[in-house]
């Protein structure tokens, strides 16, 4: 999915506590009447067909990174999750081993997993519905589900966004494909930018704290550093650890200033 | 589908044990956010953590696809792509507005030789 959505969501979703009342019973009461599910529909188709949308530009640049016709619909049909679709077909495009080109995804797709563990909470589902709900489980139906005023209405709205989705970003998947076989050289179109900008719309809303940027400026020195030492797939794993690596700092100054604060006197 | 920017043929095996690798672990981390009891995930550092590992992924990603050709690092059209599509982005233009534009100033750029 394109996930220009996304950072509000995970926003809401990490900010929320979990028991901010939106688990069923509590936000029921808080929602009054509750929401009409017109309301709830317009809210899912809203978000789901602008964002099925860019699935063109997934097919796209698939198609354009040397995959089939079958292998880019695969990808959508079956992954459907998007910045790990276009991770997995840059990284094969650059020359990218099967493996480390899978990890990057993979490691993409792990936010999903935060994104289950409020729905969990939120839809309440049965234990025999969670496999076949977990293919939707993404920024976008995380983010109509989570603005909802009751579990009813987030069970329909989780339900709506993620069909809506499903649909349109299967069939502008296959229509990019076969736009971008039709076009021939894509480069040429300039569609090979598509893939870095779609990086960039989702990465710009996350910089909100210093601890976001310098992550991100110590990836990028990493992603690009490493490239011409490192095979190809490689360097992006390594710059992933960016993320820990400033983690730990923060927690050792931390660690400090509060020592420092001990000694000093009162 | 030849002459397409990836123009090195892909290893069709390869392909498809990527995709079945990523298919296989990007279904089973959206299944475990529904299935494992809520504790394990809700601890704190593995919270920012997982804020904080898709802003390393996805800033490596967009430097490496606007400036990396195989091993190498190239200035091209890319670059002027991508900076348009940041200019889009600090005026708060929507989503598929800042992917057109990378797109067309790219195309352009290439078209005058760049």
């Amino acid at each position: 999915m394109a996930e220009q959505t996304a950072h509000p969501a995970t926003r809401d979703i990490r900010d929320d506590h979990p028991s901010d009342g939106r688990d069923g019973s509590g936000g029921a009461a808080a929602g009054g009447a509750g929401k009409p599910d017109a309301a709830v529909v317009r809210d899912a188709l809203g978000v789901g067909v602008a964002v099925g949308l860019s699935g063109f530009a997934f097919g796209v640049t698939s198609a354009g990174a040397g995959l089939t016709l079958l292998q880019t619909c695969v990808l959508s049909l079956l992954v459907f999750t998007g910045a790990s679709q276009f991770a997995l077909v840059g990284a094969l495009a650059g020359g990218g081993n099967p493996f480390t080109a899978a990890a990057g995804a993979f490691f993409l797709g792990t936010r999903n997993a935060f994104y289950g563990l409020r729905l969990s909470q939120l839809l309440a589902l049965p234990r025999s519905v969670k496999p076949f709900a977990a293919q939707w489980v993404i920024d976008e139906t995380t983010a109509v589900a989570l603005a909802q005023p009751d579990r009813r209405s987030a069970r329909l709205g989780f339900t709506v966004t993620g069909l809506a989705l499903y649909l349109l970003w299967n069939l502008t998947t296959l229509l990019g494909a076969l736009g971008a076989e039709a076009i021939g050289d894509t480069a040429a179109w300039g569609l090979d930018a598509a893939g870095p900008a779609v990086f960039l719309a989702l990465l710009a809303p996350m910089l909100r704290t210093a601890t976001e940027r310098a992550t991100a400026g110590i990836a990028v020195l990493l992603g690009l550093g490493l490239l011409p030492v490192l095979p190809a797939g490689v360097p992006v794993l390594v710059a992933a650890l960016a993320a820990p690596a400033v983690l730990w700092f923060q927690g050792r100054r931390a660690q400090k200033r509060s020592a420092a604060h001990e000694k000093a006197p009162r | 589908m030849n002459g397409m920017i990836g123009m090195n043929t892909l290893n069709s095996t390869q392909v498809w044990i990527a995709i079945g690798l990523t298919v296989a672990g990007c279904y089973l981390v959206k299944l475990a956010g529904l299935l494992v009891p809520a504790q394990t995930l809700e601890r704190p550092l593995v919270q920012r953590l997982a804020a904080l590992l898709p802003v390393a992924l996805l800033a490596a990603l967009t430097a490496q696809q606007t400036f990396a050709t195989g091993a190498h690092l190239t200035l091209d059209a890319r670059a002027a792509g991508v900076a348009a599509a940041a200019l889009a982005l600090v005026l708060r233009a929507p989503f598929l507005v800042v992917v057109g534009a990378a797109v067309v100033v790219t195309a352009g750029v290439r078209a005058l030789g760049g």
